[in-house]
Parts: structure tokens; C-alpha cells; sequence
């Protein structure tokens, strides 16, 4: 590489910083304030795009940008308004489901309103050329993107610092307790703080129209990108967010110059695993305050009630005549949600009883289905050890990434998990010859005697139901009520003596091997596996059922799965626009449910 | 109503009076329209502008087609559950569809454990035919090793010896620049590969990626782009002016699908494979033109054509084997010869694979508009390996 290219590449990095700079931002901001999880920002940013490229024609370039990004604004100011504001006295998990039903509703949204053709918007009127910058030829609209991050960082900067609204930003960032103690209107500061991120938002989207085409996979593309930059940046930082950009937008022109394009497919996750280790709170970030008020703590678990035992044992037995009744497919689709029901216990055993939010527990879960297909197809191994040892592949990685993992917390920790995940999947992904790369491993098939579908389902019946109560009497163990007396009081927790890190690092490994024997079963009962089974949406999806159930309940997580997964299955079948629809039901439950599924029964029960 | 309902009727009323007292054959279709939204809507008009044709014309075998669709999620382990679902709920009778390679050689691989007849539609990668092929599975789509083998004759005459690849990092692109390098070499020896770049797909960082290959200086590249990471390399190329002196080789970027969003980006000179619908004057085509025009008011992409030519290769193996058991609908398909608006093709009965051709030309503008110029039709069957090398690949 010469100087001259090393130049170039720098400069692109640098473009490629303000663009990542200018949605982190926004996404720093909001969560910085009210805490939320913002999932939508991606959605945001795409209709920031969506919205520039079909104003442009009408209203000029150089207005488009500014009234796409007003306009989105707008709709983050009703947003918060009409929806979040109903959900800040409950858990702040349930926001982030209610943005990630958002993200289902503007995609198809933005589906039905501009079509399902990518739009690539015009160049910049003014800018449309290059100028020559060592002999090479460099964009002009490049350099004003590079003087766009600094302009908006300045801006932010004498917003937070030079003005009242920026002190009272700054306070509920810090404490917003003491904020609210104090006097300060949090419904005015966080609707505004939520307008001013997806204004950004939506800046930043319009701001890209010139360099790539408004497509409808560009939000969970932003989002995961934003989400890096913000956590490598420290949450709520916005010179934070700014350092992040850079060192990421760097990072990855020099992988592309030095010839390793192939590691972006990652880079940016090993970069955060790398400086999550080395610093918990990010690069500026500072160690957050302890939450305190409304949803700060749980009720505890309470023993289940003689009625409840006898309710879920009913429900098991019922489950257990299913076969005799009817067969074929609902055997295919139980099948299916007993899997989940598995898996979304072993999540909720991490994020309810451990307190440890994951974005990427479907490594595990991935993990144990390749470890069952390797087995059996490069190991040679019959199915029966290839279903008893996949699960340990899960453990093995539990035991590493879970000892990095308990030493943060919060979403630090949830980014964390994110980032070993997404490291494995790339390594799925990429490994042709061993994992099959991104098609994956094909052929793997139950043994004969376990060949029929009610077989198989039985199997799956016993193990998932087995697993499931091995968790829940775990709860009620002595390892159990000192996970949760970790989570609750981690200080007193260690003034009694108990190793808390020790005791969490434990329960990860547990729930690693639950979600492991999950993803073993599931490999077998599909036939193949590909690299989807540990990707970001199979998280997402444990998180959304988990969610749905209610993180505070027991059996939540069981019937949140179970009606995740025949939604997903009934509601496409029906609708055209069945992502929409998965959408408004999921914000139904929550303003309605925000308890979650689960609630009802402990309100039957307490009743 | 969903589109179910509107097929049951379409067939009723095609056929009320005739044999409506029979059933209809039903056929199980999947897709990740929601996925791939851009090459599947077109793909599902295609489909269901040949069902009714097919039903208007009396059905197969004195029976109405039925075609019920399914949205598969876009991954494999829900596309093999809807499959699942559409075998033992519907009992449909044989499958189509698939758009993704490896959700293709998911619904494959339950196929042939079904032993239930599936046309894969859309999936161009090579192991559904060759390494992973099985009894039960049939392609239509031109395969990506067809294709990159349709574009070589011309990267060969050009004498370019530095060449840059550049491909999505994932299996279709891996195996186009790897069936580009072998089958190049073969034909141009001594030829140099000086770069390759594989960016995520979806994600290509466009500038950095075109410096990249600028500073290599290659006489000609080979791209295996598609969508918007095509759209976000030529305009970063042609920003930065790197098509200028170099040759670029383009696998499917003349395709309507992802030429039509270039409009006046369209770099002119690129060689392409595609689909040039407005120019092609061959009988079969115009009647296929006509007709689809007449439906939808709207012109035919290239998944229109691979939608249309699916369902008839459905009903013409239906007709071939008189009825619906898979074995004999297998036989059936094994040297099936069949009409398309691309001409006649057979689905070869030594792997499978359908004969399908492509078009292979040069990018211009017209008007503002990308078109393709000095195309020609490359026939599927002369861009095949060796058969004796098919056989090792396939194992049976």
C-alpha cells in the first residue's frame, strides 16, 4: 500500500465515520436520556432515505435533506408521544420490544408506500464530481460528508453544553431520578430528546441518498452498525459515539486496502468484544447510575401455587395426547414451539432470575444445532451421540465468552454477548469447508426409529419438558435465590459471602447448555442448518418471546414462544402484509399486557 | 381474501361446466417474497399469469391447477416448516419456489426425504444439481457456474492478462469468482488475478472498495455485484473514475431486476448477463410479452420469466406423467422438453439441471436508461461441464 493510497483510504474512512456518526448519535442521545433501546433508529434512518429520494425530484437536493430529516423528526416527536410515553413506568425491556414492533410496521410501511425496488437517489447538485487528491480521483460529496460529522458534533456539543435544554440532557443522563426529584418535566425533555434523535436519524439517511440506493434491508443493517458505534463509544456519549465512528470507519478502509475485505464482515464486532473487555463502559463512557423508581425492581418469584403445578401439568399432558388426536403438521408446528419454548427459558433464565440481558443467545442455540450436524455428518458420529455431545460445543463457548461476559453489565453485557455471537456466526459463515459456509450443513436427519414426526415429537416433548422444569426447580434451588439475590443487591449479595460473578458465570453456562440441546433438536427436526440459526434475528427473536411472555413471570417465556411462533406461522399464511401485522399485535400486548403474557396468570392466581 | 382463495376461484370458474367435478391438482409454492420483495413480486406474476393460461386452456389431465403460495420466512428452518406444512396439511402435490441458495437446498433436502417433486425456481448455486443434487429436485434458473461460463468466451477474446475480482461474500459469489478464475485460466493462459475483494453482502464500503481496486490496476474486472451493492459500486466507480480504462465482466447486472435502478448511472461497455425483454423478437417471447403486458400493465422482469416458465414446467410434467406420483413425475422431468419465452429447454436427466439459457451483452444508455446492446442468446446447454465431471460431483 502506498502513501498516496493510504491516504485515500483514510479519507474514506473518514466519510464513512460521519456517516456512522451522525445516526450513533441520535440512538446515544435517546438512550442516554430515557434509556431505551431504541431498535426503530434503523427504521428511522430508512425513511430519512426513503423519504429524501422521492422528495428530491420535487423540491431540489439540498431541500430534500433537511425536510426528509424534519419530517422524521416529526414522526419520532409522535412516536414518543403516542406510544413510549405509556411504557416508561414499566420494565425498559418493553420498550425495546415496542421499537422492535415498530421496526416490523415501517418496513412494510415503507414496503406498501415506495415498492419493493431499490431507489437510488440523484448525486448532489454541486457536488456530483471529484476532485484529484494524490493522483487518485476522491469524491467531492466524500469531503462534505467528512465535514458534515464534526459540524453535527460541534452543534450537539453547544446544544448540550451551551444551552438549558443541553444542562437538563446532561443531569437526566447522569441521574434522571434526581432529574425528575428536581422538578425537571421528563415528559417534555424525553419527547424532545426523542424528536432530536430521529431527526438525526433521519439526517443521516438522507444525508447517504447520493452514496447508495434506499433499499428496505437497510434498517437492521443501520441498526446493528449504530448500536456498535454507540456502545463502543460509551452510552450517552456523544464525543464518545464520535471516537468510535472513526476508529470503525478506519478500521474498515484500511481492511479493504491492505486486502482483507473479507474480515469486515466482522471487524466491527471484534472491535467491541476487544474494547468491551478492556474497558466495560466504552471508550468515554462512564459507569451508568443505578436505576432506581418505577421498574427498577422485581417482585420476587413466588413458589408456584398447588393450582399453577397442577395447570402447567394438565398442560403437559394435554401436549402429551396431542399425537393420538391429530397429526402431521400441528406435530411439525409443536415441534417447533416446544424448541423455542426451550430456548426462550433458557434466555429468560439469563435475563429474568441472572439478570442478564443477552442480544446473542442464539450462538448457544446455533451451536449446539452445528455441533450436532458436524458430529453426524464430519464426525461420523451416530445421532444419538451426536444429540448427547452437540449440547457441550454450546457449554465450551458458554464457559469462555460467559467469563468475559459477568464481568459488565447491562446493555454492556447484552452488547457483549452480541459480539461473541456475532464472531461465531462469521466464523459459520465463512468457514466453507468445515461448516459448510453460508449454506450451511445439509442432511442431517434423525436415525430411523426417530424418522416418523410423532417420534421425533415425542422425543422433543420429553426433553424440552424435562429441560424446562430442570430450569425452573433450578430457580428455587440455593444457586437460584442467590443468582437472584445477585441481580437485586450485588453488594449485599457479596457481604453474605456469595461469589456473585462466579455464581452468574454459572448461570450462563446453564442457560448455554439448555439453549444448546434446543438448537441439537432443531437441527434434527430441519434436516439442515445454516448460518441463520445463530444470527442476530434468532436472538432477536428469543428476546421478542421472552419479552411477550414477561420477564417477571415464570411461564412467560413459554407462552410468549408459543404464540411468537404461531403467529409467525398463521399470520403469513393470511396476510400479505403479515410483518405489519405481527407488529400492531406485539403493540397491542404491550400497552395492554405490560406485564406480558404470563401476568394474567399470576393475576388469575393471586386473585 | 387471500391469494389462495382467488386461485380456488380463477380455476373454478376457468373450469365450471368441464371438469370442475374434479379436483384440482395442487401444487405448493414457496418464497421469501418478503425477503427479496424486488425479484419475487414480478417472479409471483409471472407464476400467476401462467396459471391462469393453464387453467383457461382446460388445466392437466382434465384437472385445474391449484397453486397454493406460502411466504417462507427467508430462512431455512421456517421455509422447511412451511414445506412441511404445505406436504402433509395441503397435500400438494409437488413443490415450487425458493429464491435464496441455502434455503433452496434446505426445501431440497426435505424434498427428496419427502420423496415429493420440487422445481427450484429461483437458487443459482451450483450444489443444488451437482454436489448436493438429489432424485427429487429440479432447477430451472440458468446455475451461477452456467453463467460466469456464458460471460468467459468474451473475457477471453479481450486478451486483458491483470484481472481484479470482486464478489459478495457469501456462497454465490465465492463460487462465481472461483468458476471465473478456473474457467479464464483454462481459456487465457498466463493470465494474472491481481485483487480480490469480498465485501459483506449487502454492505459493500463502495469507495473503499473501488480504491482498493484502482490501486491494484487491473486491465479488466470481473463482479459478481448485485442489487444495491451493484448500485453503490458503479456510482462509486464511475465518481471515481474507475471504469474508465478498465474492462468490467458483470454476472446478472442486466438483469431489469437491478439494471433498471442504474438509470443514468448505467456504465456503458460492461459485459453482462441479463435480460433484454424490449428487444428480444422470437415468437415465443412476444406472445409471452403480449400477454403479461395485458395482465399487469407492466413489463416482465427476469423473475417474471422464471416464475411463468416454473408453473409450465410444473403442468408439463404433471401431462408428461398423467398424474401425480412422484416417481413417475420424476421419470417424467428427466429429459423433459418444454417451450419458454427463452426458446426450448430440457431439463437434463444427468443432473437435473434445466438447459436454460441467458443473454449475454453490453451495457448503454438510452434515454436516461440502462439497455442492453449487441446481446446475444447463450444457450444453457453448451456452458456445461463435462458430464463425466457432473457424475463425480454428484455421487450417484
Amino acid at each position: 500500500m502506498t502513501a498516496a493510497s493510504a491516504l485515500l483510504q483514510f479519507l474514506n474512512g473518514l466519510a464513512s465515520a460521519s456517516s456512522l456518526f451522525l445516526v450513533a448519535a441520535g440512538l446515544s442521545l435517546i438512550f442516554g436520556v430515557t434509556r431505551i433501546v431504541n431498535f426503530a433508529h434503523g427504521s428511522l434512518f430508512m425513511l430519512g432515505m426513503y423519504g429524501a429520494v422521492a422528495l428530491a425530484p420535487h423540491v431540489g437536493f439540498w431541500w430534500a435533506i433537511p425536510l426528509a430529516a424534519l419530517a422524521v423528526g416529526a414522526l419520532g416527536a409522535l412516536l414518543e408521544a403516542l406510544l413510549l410515553r405509556r411504557l416508561y413506568a414499566a420494565t425498559e425491556l418493553l420498550q425495546l420490544l415496542a421499537t422492535f414492533a415498530l421496526v416490523l410496521i415501517i418496513k412494510d410501511f415503507t414496503l406498501w408506500a415506495w415498492g419493493p425496488e431499490d431507489m437510488l437517489g440523484p448525486r448532489a447538485p454541486g457536488l456530483e464530481g471529484a476532485v484529484g487528491i494524490a493522483g487518485s480521483r476522491f469524491p467531492e460529496y466524500d469531503l462534505f460528508l467528512i465535514a458534515c460529522g464534526p459540524v453535527v458534533l460541534g452543534g450537539l456539543w453547544f446544544l448540550l453544553r451551551g444551552t438549558r435544554w443541553g444542562t437538563l440532557v446532561r443531569a437526566a443522563t447522569q441521574d434522571r431520578e434526581m432529574a425528575d426529584a428536581l422538578g425537571v418535566d421528563q415528559r417534555r425533555l424525553f419527547g424532545s430528546v426523542f424528536a432530536l434523535g430521529a431527526l438525526l436519524a433521519g439526517l443521516g439517511g438522507a444525508l447517504q441518498i447520493p452514496r447508495e440506493p434506499a433499499t428496505l434491508s437497510i434498517d437492521l443493517q443501520i441498526i446493528s452498525d449504530a448500536f456498535v458505534v454507540v456502545v463502543v463509544g460509551g452510552l450517552g456519549s456523544i464525543p464518545g459515539a464520535f471516537l468510535a465512528a472513526l476508529l470503525i470507519g478506519e478500521i474498515k478502509a484500511f481492511c479493504i486496502g491492505l486486502g482483507f475485505s473479507e474480515f469486515t464482515l466482522v471487524v466491527e464486532f471484534v472491535v467491541m468484544a476487544i474494547v468491551l473487555v478492556l474497558r466495560p463502559w466504552g471508550l468515554l463512557g462512564r459507569m451508568p447510575a443505578p436505576t432506581r423508581g418505577a421498574g427498577a425492581h422485581e417482585p420476587p418469584i413466588a413458589l408456584p401455587s398447588r393450582s399453577a403445578v397442577r395447570a402447567l401439568a394438565a398442560v403437559a399432558l394435554a401436549l402429551c395426547v396431542v399425537p393420538l388426536l391429530s397429526g402431521g403438521y400441528t406435530l411439525v408446528l409443536l415441534t417447533d414451539i416446544l424448541l423455542f419454548a426451550l430456548f426462550a427459558v433458557s434466555l429468560h433464565f439469563l435475563m429474568g432470575p441472572a439478570g442478564m440481558l443477552s442480544f446473542g443467545h442464539a450462538a448457544y442455540f446455533g451451536l449446539g444445532a452445528y455441533g450436532a450436524g458436524l458430529l453426524l455428518l464430519k464426525g461420523g458420529a451416530s445421532m444419538a451421540v451426536a444429540l448427547l455431545a452437540a449440547p457441550l460445543l454450546a457449554v465450551l463457548a458458554a464457559l469462555v465468552f460467559g467469563w468475559f461476559c459477568v464481568r459488565l453489565s447491562g446493555v454492556y453485557l447484552a452488547m457483549l454477548t452480541l459480539a461473541f455471537a456475532q464472531i461465531i456466526w462469521s466464523v459459520a459463515y465463512q468457514w466453507d469447508a468445515f461448516t459448510g459456509g453460508s449454506n450451511g450443513l445439509i442432511g442431517i436427519w434423525p436415525a430411523g426409529w426417530l424418522s416418523g414426526k410423532t417420534a421425533y415429537y415425542y422425543v422433543t416433548l420429553c426433553v424440552c419438558l424435562a429441560g424446562i422444569a430442570a430450569m425452573w426447580r433450578v430457580l428455587y434451588a440455593p444457586f437460584g435465590y442467590a443468582l437472584r439475590a445477585g441481580r437485586d443487591s450485588p453488594l449485599r449479595a457479596e457481604a453474605i459471602g456469595i461469589d456473585v460473578r462466579a455464581q452468574q458465570w454459572a448461570a450462563f453456562v446453564f442457560a448455554g447448555l439448555f439453549a444448546g440441546i434446543a438448537g441439537a433438536l432443531y437441527a434434527f427436526s430441519k434436516g439442515s442448518i445454516s448460518p441463520e440459526a445463530l444470527a442476530v434475528p434468532r436472538s432477536v427473536d428469543g428476546l421478542v418471546m421472552v419479552l411477550l411472555g414477561g420477564v417477571h413471570t415464570l411461564s412467560g417465556p413459554v407462552w410468549g414462544a408459543a404464540l411468537f411462533t404461531w403467529l409467525q406461522d398463521s399470520v403469513s399464511r393470511g396476510f400479505d402484509y403479515w410483518r405489519a401485522v405481527i407488529g400492531a399485535v406485539i403493540l397491542l400486548l404491550v400497552v395492554a399486557l405490560p406485564g406480558g403474557l404470563g401476568s394474567i396468570l399470576r393475576a388469575r392466581a393471586s386473585r | 381474501m387471500n391469494t389462495r382463495g382467488i386461485f380456488i376461484l380463477a380455476g373454478a370458474l376457468a373450469l365450471s361446466g368441464t371438469a370442475a367435478q374434479a379436483q384440482p391438482v395442487r401444487i405448493g409454492e414457496l418464497n421469501s417474497y418478503k425477503t427479496f420483495p424486488a425479484f419475487l413480486e414480478p417472479y409471483k406474476k409471472g407464476w400467476q399469469l401462467a396459471l391462469e393460461e393453464i387453467n383457461a386452456a382446460g388445466g392437466v389431465n382434465g384437472r385445474a391447477l391449484e397453486v397454493i403460495s406460502r411466504e417462507d420466512g427467508g430462512t431455512p428452518g421456517e421455509a422447511v416448516r412451511v414445506a412441511e406444512e404445505l406436504i402433509t396439511r395441503e397435500r400438494v402435490s409437488m413443490l415450487m419456489g425458493t429464491f435464496a441458495s441455502h434455503v433452496g437446498l434446505a426445501v431440497s433436502n426435505l424434498a427428496a426425504r419427502r420423496k415429493v417433486v420440487f422445481i427450484a425456481a429461483e437458487p443459482l448455486t451450483d450444489k443444488i444439481v451437482w454436489e448436493n443434487g438429489n432424485r427429487y429436485t429440479f432447477r430451472l434458473r440458468p446455475s451461477t457456474y452456467m453463467q460466469v461460463a456464458m460471460l468467459v468466451p468474451e473475457a477471453a477474446r479481450l486478451q486483458k492478462r491483470r484481472w481484479a475480482l470482486v464478489y459478495p461474500n457469501y456462497e454465490y459469489g465465492q463460487s462465481a469468482a472461483a468458476s471465473f478464475r478456473k474457467l479464464l485460466s483454462a481459456a487465457q493462459p498466463g493470465v494474472e488475478f491481481v485483487d480480490e475483494q469480498a465485501p459483506p453482502l449487502g454492505r459493500i464500503d463502495a469507495g473503499a472498495v473501488v480504491q482498493a481496486l484502482a490501486d491494484a490496476r487491473p486491465d479488466a474486472i470481473f463482479s459478481a455485484l448485485f442489487a444495491a451493492d451493484l448500485q453503490k459500486f458503479v456510482r462509486e466507480g464511475n465518481v471515481r473514475g474507475l471504469f474508465r480504462n478498465t474492462a468490467v465482466f458483470n454476472l446478472l447486472a442486466g438483469e431489469p431486476e437491478y439494471l433498471d435502478t442504474l438509470k443514468d448511472e448505467t456504465p456503458t461497455g460492461w459485459w453482462v448477463t441479463g435480460y433484454p425483454w424490449k428487444q428480444i423478437d422470437t415468437p415465443e417471447h412476444r406472445t409471452f410479452l403480449e400477454a403479461y403486458r395485458a395482465r399487469w400493465q407492466d413489463y416482465p422482469r427476469l423473475g417474471s420469466v422464471v416464475g411463468y416458465a416454473a408453473l409450465y414446467t410444473v403442468a408439463n410434467a404433471l401431462r408428461k406423467a398423467g398424474g401425480t406420483d412422484s416417481e413417475r413425475l420424476v421419470a417424467a422431468l428427466e429429459g423433459l422438453r418444454m417451450s419458454t419465452p427463452f426458446g426450448t429447454i430440457e431439463y437434463r436427466a444427468l443432473d437435473h439441471q434445466s438447459t436454460m439459457g441467458a443473454y449475454v451483452g453490453q451495457l448503454a444508455q438510452r434515454d436516461g436508461e440502462g439497455v442492453m446492446v449487441n446481446w446475444r442468446f447463450a444457450d444453457g446447454a453448451r456452458f456445461m461441464p463435462r458430464d463425466a465431471d457432473v457424475r463425480a460431483m454428484r455421487k450417484d
